[in-house]
């Protein structure tokens, strides 16, 4: 009865955080963060309701509307994953080419997806709504790695942490309030799943709309005019000649100290993470979580990402965003724990799903934040989207692994060999320690 | 352009398309209204009583417009698009036999919809209620009205993602006695005893001896035609590649969807039947891609559903491979024979 993971990628996040129009140059420390995550938190918010929106009720639609079974959809969706991990890569590449595409490759991305919930009412058996999702997955892979760009190059690296956390925070509310919306109006209609895709697209567009008009667009202000703007405080200092945004740039990246050291950390990290879909199956057989529940244990995590993400992300800026990433999968190996214990009280669920929300705060965009610093502005699209897709692949790996661990020895036992290998890998990360960017050291541009 | 620009084009856009969401949301709850006017053309249908002891009527879920939609409707077995007679009970998906009805309901709550399985007798009359975790999909009776089958799809994880798994349930109506899952039954696979994860159950159908039933279990990418013992509570695989399987009224052959190569990988089925005992495959003469468990109206003659202009329309076939679908009905699911 095993899901496989659908969630290798990270949740899909927004982008958030904007300073680079607003920000004063004089340096005054602002408290939250600036226009720009706020509006970029605010288009992945609306975005998130218009998708969560059609993901809620598609299964509802086929089976009950349409008459069809939507295992098709099951056995496509690996193959949408493993695609969208290279539109990504593919959305970064664009993104850095010409200096500030960033606002122009997410638009066209949120636009992409957009555009496909009209074509949801036009597409009435399993093969069209396949390749309709399928360009809406697209566009949610070229967008998320510009868009992360575009937090990063609008927040100074000392509050690069809470701006992802806000910009996550907002992300995920989205998500949430999104099956809400599309149950709502199913309720004040007859079989209103034409009207669940107009809204839908009517709120996509809002979101586009929003991108368009308040996202400054140059997004990218090049730091060859000598002073280094406060948009682009994380470019190595030492960095002289500039790297050109081309492919073979973005791979060379990786010869970057930091940044190699970043990514392992997260590739051994990823390749010890029990995808969702295990945690909440391990979760309702410790406890007999009664059926009809099983489906709000993914709603807990969520709830519990949107209350820390934001807190999780202004103690990254303070105390280290390695120390927070670590300490974030050492919340999920005490969720590990708890799974493994035979303590079967009523607090048990709450206890582990808040430990799992906590763990996407601390990790999902603090690993953004931290990857920021170590990637120069004109490749900062390139090398998020590098992380990002080393990362989902070694998630789905360890996915894959998990799956065949549990034929082999049972759900207990592959738990507990999990829950040692992500002991060892954070051991390892911690003793590997790439070159420590404290935040006061980083942003001397600021003073 | 200025911030004042920008807010105005935002609030312009937004009034627009507050008005086109508006619009459609009360487009579809006016919609009530005109699916209370059955469609021109569309069958005459009345209310009455639907029996589930009648073996010269058909017993399907009413898709037409009109005050009837979705309930379960009966009409003449030798003219299935002659009148309907609705019975004011509404079902997603529906099977009887011997005057016991299984039929998978949508009830609808404050903050979501949760399912569940209804066992009727022959007079529609509730008999047990059970929940379903998740959208229910296949249901059958066995043919002594004994044992009911479901199928959900259970998303295990409504976050993100189109993933799904299934989960089929078997009742015994007598004892009440539910298995909420088959994955409590021991699997024999290649004569050993096979654990696995990611085994996935549906589309259970019975045999007469309400000890035998047939199903789908998918296991890595692989589905397999498993025959299973509900009295040592065991399945055992006996072929690959076989979906949604139907045991012929005479327990001889299984009618079932297949995943054909070179066909869209979202629309990969075709009808076969499959000869039990020399295990040979037949492929039926429809082109089209089935995607539903077909019923045996007798030993020769098939009826599935397809996706039509009101839903679904049913279709008939011969099961030995020749003749050409013909529709029998329009705007109707889940059919069943009481016997």
């Amino acid at each position: 009865m095993y899901v496989a993971d659908s969630r290798a990628g990270a949740p899909e996040a927004a982008a958030a955080s904007a300073e680079s129009a607003a920000r004063s140059r004089a340096g005054r420390r602002l408290t939250a963060v600036g226009p720009t995550v706020l509006a970029l938190g605010t288009v992945s918010l609306i975005t998130d309701v218009s998708s969560e929106m059609v993901t809620a009720v598609l299964p509802l639609y086929l089976v009950a509307g349409l008459g069809l079974s939507p295992l098709g959809f099951g056995l496509l969706d690996g193959i949408y994953n493993g695609f969208s991990a290279l539109v990504r890569l593919a959305g970064g590449h664009l993104a850095d080419r010409g200096g500030g595409r960033h606002k122009w490759v997410a638009g066209a991305g949120y636009a992409l997806s957009a555009l496909c919930k009209p074509l949801l009412l036009v597409a009435r058996t399993l093969t069209p709504i396949g390749l309709v999702l399928a360009v809406d997955r697209t566009g949610k892979g070229l967008r998320t790695a510009p868009r992360d760009a575009l937090i990063s190059l609008s927040s100074s690296p000392e509050t690069r942490g809470r701006a992802f956390g806000v910009h996550r925070a907002m992300d995920t509310a989205g998500a949430l309030l999104g099956p809400l919306v599309a149950f709502l109006i199913l309720r004040e209609t007859v079989d209103g799943y034409d009207a669940v895709f107009t809204v839908s697209f009517c709120v996509a567009v809002v979101g586009v709309l929003v991108l368009v008009l308040f996202v400054p667009g140059g997004g990218v202000t090049r730091p060859a005019a000598g002073a280094e703007t406060p948009a682009a405080p994380g470019a190595a200092p030492t960095e002289r000649a500039v790297p050109r945004p081309t492919l073979l740039a973005a791979l060379a990246l990786l010869r970057r100290r930091e940044l190699r050291g970043i990514t392992l950390c997260a590739l051994l990290l990823g390749l010890a993470t029990v995808s969702d879909s295990f945690v909440f199956l391990l979760l309702q057989r410790r406890l007999g979580v009664p059926d009809r529940w099983f489906a709000l244990l993914p709603v807990g995590t969520a709830a519990a990402f949107l209350l820390l993400a934001v807190p999780l992300g202004r103690l990254a800026d303070r105390a280290g965003r390695r120390r927070v990433f670590l300490a974030g999968h050492g919340a999920l190996l005490l969720a590990y724990g708890l799974l493994l214990t035979s303590w079967h009280g009523t607090a048990l669920p709450f206890a582990v799903l808040f430990l799992h929300g906590g763990f996407y705060a601390a990790t999902d965009g603090v690993l953004m934040a931290a990857a920021s610093d170590s990637v120069p502005v004109e490749l900062r699209s390139s090398g998020l989207a590098l992380v990002q897709t080393g990362q989902a692949l070694a998630r789905f790996a360890c996915s894959l692994a998990f799956g065949a661990a549990w034929t082999a020895w049972g759900d207990r036992t592959a738990l507990m060999v999990s829950a040692v290998a992500l002991a060892l890998c954070a051991l390892f990360s911690t003793i590997l320690r790439p070159v420590r960017r404290t935040p006061a050291t980083s942003a001397e541009g600021l003073a | 352009m200025t911030l004042r620009t920008r807010i105005l084009v935002l609030v312009s856009a937004l009034v627009v398309l507050a008005g086109v969401a508006t619009a459609s949301v009360l487009h579809a709850s006016a919609r009530a209204e005109r699916r209370n006017q059955a469609q021109p053309g569309g069958p005459l249908i009345t209310t009455g009583t639907v029996a589930l002891t009648d073996s010269r009527r058909l017993v399907f879920r009413n898709m037409a417009w009109g005050p009837h939609r979705d309930e379960l409707t009966s009409v003449p077995a030798s003219d299935p698009s002659g009148p309907r007679t609705a019975s004011k009970v509404k079902c997603l998906r529906f099977y009887a036999a011997s005057g016991t009805g299984v039929c998978l309901q949508a009830v609808h709550g404050t903050v979501q919809d949760t399912y569940r399985a209804v066992i009727l007798d022959s007079a529609l009359r509730v008999r047990a209620r059970y929940d379903v975790p998740g959208i229910p999909s296949r249901a059958r009776v066995s043919p002594s009205g004994r044992y009911a089958a479901w199928t959900a799809f259970v998303g295990g994880d409504s976050y993100a993602g189109t993933n799904f798994s299934t989960r089929a349930a078997i009742v015994d109506t007598r004892t009440g006695r539910l298995t909420p899952s088959l994955e409590a039954y021991r699997v024999v696979k290649d004569g050993s005893t096979y654990r696995s994860s990611d085994v996935n159950f549906w589309g259970v159908t019975f045999a007469d001896d309400d000890r035998t039933f047939y199903a789908t279990m998918a296991t890595h990418g692989t589905t397999y035609l498993i025959r299973g013992d509900l009295a040592t509570r065991t399945v055992t695989t006996v072929h690959t590649n076989v979906e949604c399987p139907s045991l012929s009224p005479d327990g001889t052959r299984v009618a079932f969807k297949k995943r054909v190569e070179g066909l869209p990988k979202d629309a990969p089925w075709h009808l076969y039947v499959l000869d039990l005992r020399t295990g040979r495959e037949t492929a039926l003469a429809e082109p089209r891609s089935v995607d539903d468990q077909v019923v045996w109206r007798d030993d020769r003659t098939l009826v599935y559903a397809l996706p039509g202009d009101y839903g679904a329309d049913l279709w008939t076939l011969p099961a030995d491979g020749t003749g050409r679908p013909r529709r029998v009905s329009t705007a109707a699911v889940s059919p069943a024979y009481p016997r």
